[in-house]
Formats: structure tokens, C-alpha cells, sequence
């Protein structure tokens, strides 16, 4: 089964530890959250859980059609307020179960002083490309 | 198996096809397809003589194709079962290949594309990995391409600068998963050098080998991107810089300078310092100045004020970079970069941290909100 663990910019429930941006940090807090990221895909490879990793700019904007002969409408930059993707795993785990300790461990990524950042990750399931097998 | 042989081998034989009567589309799909039957039966069962059998394969393969297409269409088949003898490819077909894959007409990743395939000798599965998209998406870029260019003549004088900018693409994308495109590129660039007499193409050539030679000192652990003055330079490999920099002083003695040779004498420059405090900045700035001459272009103006603060100093730097429209990509990594050496450090880290926002790729992103840390840090230790 595939899940998604999609990490956010903003929005999502408030956090649980309020850290200042990453740049603020350490370099060598930098660097150690940088490699956890790494090490996690590397080990999400090596059990043959991994499918895709991603990650996304800050930057973008809403697009829309806005009739026959007219050039889309764009609605952007993103507001302060808008719930904001950063990026994703695609993982192809047993059950639900797997995919919600995954996350787990990946919201335990090292900030500041090596502490966890306990940061929010959604998780979703994959809706199958084929029907389940009823008859 | 001798893979490079083989994927040699490639341009040639559709070159032969074409001139037993094959359509350049037609020729290249049937070789691709002996292609592939090759790498599957050629390290059980080595041919004796390889382009005999790759021309053999691919004939057969084009006369599968044709005469099913022909029944399809209800007519006769009307190339001739038993090739013509035909003179003696030329080299020449190659380089005709080179023009029509990346012909003008084509968007460029798919001139890429099919220049990998075509005259690179790679599978649509090696072309898609490297490019990270699903086969079927390569597939199909391929054949849109093809299609785009049925019916133009294989015989007409090329645009070599369109050939020269779809191999420095190739070579941009670099290395992912099991096909190293840059090294392709390189090998690309070289034959066509072979092909061709133009000062541009060792230029090109040039400039791939110098920043090649240095690939293995622009990561660091993990991946993180290490900035030339801090690279371990005993990692360059001198024997590609070596021949780098031979081909580009016989290109610059032809006295017809273009930008690939200013842009390979600028690499060039930085291969021949041994410390990062060795380069020579002043000669940089020149040859940026020359560049800029040729090209007008704000890309060249941004790094060209990297040099001027190495050379004149930051504050130098600083107004050089006046002139540059600041909605340029990598324009406050530039910023940040020439307000640390001026002290501006408070500054510095800002623009660091908004050019991490602004950064295009992964490792960079990183290495900018590192640099923004650092500087930070300095401030406060």
C-alpha cells in the first residue's frame, strides 16, 4: 500500500515545539538535520519501502481557467495564511500502522541542539488504481 | 560485451540504413530496437564482426516494420528486400545526425532526447532513468520529436550552435542513477569535435573537461555541494585538465573567439590555481568582460561581479552587481556572498537565508540556509 507523508511550510496542527527558521540554527544543526533527511530516505531504500522523495520551493501561485480565448487567471503569491506544502515521501508500505511509525520517526528529525523538531506530518493513503478483488 | 563499441556503433549503422532507402524515423527505431536485442544476446553470444550484425539486425527489424505497415495500409511494399550495395557511409552521416536531432524546429529536451538516442547509442530506458520520468513519457517525447522532423533532408548544413547548446544541456543534468550524462555529453562533444572544424566545438569541448575534471571535489559528505574555493583541489583530475586546456589554446589560436571558448578559458583559469587564493581574478575579469562583449547576457554580468569583488575587492564588487536586474536567479546568494566580505554580516546572513528560499535545487537550497547559519553564527557565537 502507498502512503504520502507530505511536510508542510505552514499550516497543519500548531506545533508542539517552536523552533526558530533553520537558518537560525547552527551550522552543525544544519548539517545533522540535512543528513537525517538523507540517512531516512537511504533506510527507507534499504528495507524496500521507498518509492519517491520530493521537495517542493516556497514560491507558486493558484491558476485557473477563465473561459474561451482568455489567458488563466492566477491568483498569488500565497498568502501568509495558506496551508503550504514543502515536500514529500512516497512510501510503499504492509499497513497504516507502518506507514504512521514511518512518519514518526522521520518527525523526529534533529533542530536545535540535536533535540527532536516534532514536526507535523500528514499522512494519506493512495486510493488503488485497480478495484479490490470483491467477487 | 563492449557497451561503448556497440553504442558507437549506433549513428553509423542508422546512417547505413538511411542510405539503403530507410526514413531517418524508421532506421532509428529499427536500430534501437537491434540495439536492444544486443545488449540482451551479446554477452551470451558475441558476433564476430558487431556492425555487421547491428546493420543486419536493424535491417530486418526496418523490413518487419515496412512490411507491416504496408499490409496495413494495403499497398506494396516499396523498399527492396535486398539492400543496395550503396557507397561507403561517410563520416559525414554522422554529423548529419547531430543537425537533425537537434534541429531548431525541436523544444530542447526533446532534441536532447533523441540525440541520445540517435547519436549517443542510449536506450529510451537509459534516457528516461536519467531523466527521471516514466519510459513510456521518454517513449513518446522521442517519437513526437521524430515526427516533428519527418521529412525534413537528412543533407542540409546544420545550426551547430543549437547541436553545442543541446550538449551542454546534456551535460548540465550530470549524473543520476546509472547513466552519467555528463560523461556522455563529453563523449558526444568529442566526437563531434572529431566531426568538425569549428573553433566553438573545442571550446565546448573544453569547457566540459575542465568542469568535469572537478566533479569528484563539488561534493562533499552526503552530497552537500562544496563552492570552488573551498574544493580539495588535489581531487581535480589534471589529466582531463590537461587536455582541456590543449584544446582550448589550439581553438584560441584560430582567433575566432565565441563564448564556450571564453567561458573554457575562465575554467581553465581556476584549474590553474593551486590554492583558491592563487587565481588569477584580474585575467577572470577579462575574459568575463570579453564574454559579456559576445553575449550581453545578466547571467554573465551576476558571476562576472563575483570576479570584480575577488579582484577589486568587495565594494567593487558590490557596484558591479548595481548593474544587475536583481530578479536573477542565484542574484542574493551573489548579494549575500559580496556583503560578508564587506562585513555587511547582519545583511549577509538575511540575503543568505532568502536566497535558500529562492534556490532551485536541493543541495543548494541546503547550502545556503547553511551559509545563512554561519553567518549568524558569527554575529552571534
Amino acid at each position: 500500500m502507498k502512503y504520502l507523508l507530505l511536510k508542510h511550510y505552514r499550516g497543519g496542527p500548531t506545533p508542539a515545539a517552536d523552533w526558530p527558521p533553520m537558518d537560525q540554527w547552527t551550522p552543525e544543526e544544519v548539517d545533522a538535520h540535512v543528513q537525517f533527511m538523507r540517512d531516512f530516505a537511504a533506510r527507507l531504500e534499504e528495507t524496500g519501502e521507498f518509492v519517491d522523495t520530493q521537495a517542493l520551493a516556497a514560491g507558486g501561485t493558484f491558476v485557473r481557467y477563465d473561459g474561451e480565448g482568455r489567458p488563466p487567471v492566477t491568483d498569488g503569491p500565497f498568502a501568509e495564511t495558506k496551508d503550504l506544502i514543502a515536500g514529500w515521501y512516497v512510501i510503499d508500505v504492509e499497513s497504516w500502522d507502518r506507514a504512521v511509525q514511518l512518519a514518526g520517526e522521520l518527525s523526529a528529525a534533529p533542530g536545535p541542539g540535536g533535540k527532536p523538531i516534532y514536526e507535523w506530518l500528514e499522512v494519506r493513503p493512495f486510493l488503488g488504481e485497480s478495484p479490490a478483488l470483491t467477487e | 560485451m563492449n557497451e561503448p563499441l556497440l553504442r558507437e556503433l549506433v549513428p553509423v549503422v542508422i546512417g547505413i540504413l538511411v542510405r539503403r532507402g530507410a526514413d531517418f524515423a524508421s532506421a532509428e527505431d529499427a536500430v534501437q530496437e537491434a540495439l536492444i536485442r544486443a545488449l540482451e544476446t551479446w554477452p551470451d553470444d558475441p558476433p564476430r564482426d558487431p556492425k555487421a550484425w547491428l546493420v543486419a539486425a536493424g535491417w530486418r527489424k526496418f523490413l518487419d516494420a515496412a512490411r507491416a505497415e504496408a499490409s496495413r495500409r494495403g499497398r506494396e511494399l516499396t523498399v527492396r528486400v535486398e539492400p543496395p550495395a550503396g557507397p561507403a557511409p561517410a563520416t559525414d552521416d554522422t554529423l548529419r545526425l547531430y543537425f537533425l536531432c537537434a534541429h531548431p524546429a525541436l523544444p530542447s529536451a526533446a532534441a536532447a532526447a533523441l540525440t541520445l538516442r540517435a547519436v549517443g547509442g542510449l536506450t529510451t530506458r537509459q534516457i528516461a532513468t536519467a531523466y527521471l520520468v516514466p519510459e513510456a513519457t521518454m517513449a513518446q517525447r522521442i517519437s513526437r520529436a521524430k515526427r516533428r522532423i519527418a521529412g525534413l533532408p537528412l543533407d542540409q548544413p546544420g545550426d551547430l550552435g543549437t547541436v553545442l547548446r543541446v550538449l551542454y544541456l546534456v551535460f548540465n543534468e550530470g549524473y543520476s542513477g546509472d547513466v552519467d550524462l555528463a560523461a556522455e555529453a563529453i563523449r558526444l562533444a568529442r566526437q563531434l569535435a572529431a566531426l568538425t572544424d569549428e573553433p566553438e566545438v573545442a571550446g565546448l569541448l573544453a569547457l566540459m573537461l575542465l568542469h568535469h575534471a572537478r566533479r569528484a571535489s563539488r561534493t562533499g559528505p552526503g552530497g552537500c555541494l562544496v563552492p570552488l574555493g573551498d574544493q580539495d583541489r588535489s581531487r581535480w583530475d589534471t589529466g582531463l585538465i590537461t587536455e582541456g586546456v590543449a584544446i582550448l589554446q589550439a581553438a584560441l589560436v584560430r582567433d575566432r573567439l565565441g563564448d564556450y571558448q571564453a567561458q573554457a578559458a575562465i575554467a581553465a583559469l581556476h584549474a590553474d590555481a593551486r590554492t583558491a587564493s592563487e587565481t588569477d581574478w584580474v585575467q577572470i575579469v577579462e575574459w568575463y568582460d570579453e564574454l559579456l562583449h559576445l553575449t550581453g547576457s545578466p547571467v554573465v554580468r551576476l558571476n562576472r561581479a563575483v570576479a570584480v569583488g575577488e579582484a577589486d575587492g568587495p565594494q567593487a564588487g558590490l557596484t558591479a552587481l548595481a548593474d544587475v536586474p536583481p530578479d536573477l536567479p542565484r542574484y542574493a546568494a551573489v548579494a549575500a556572498y559580496l556583503h560578508e566580505r564587506a562585513g555587511h554580516l547582519e545583511h549577509a546572513a538575511e540575503l543568505y537565508a532568502e536566497a535558500s528560499r529562492a534556490a532551485t535545487s536541493v543541495p543548494e537550497r541546503d547550502h545556503l540556509t547553511r551559509e545563512a547559519a554561519r553567518v549568524r553564527h558569527l554575529l552571534r557565537p
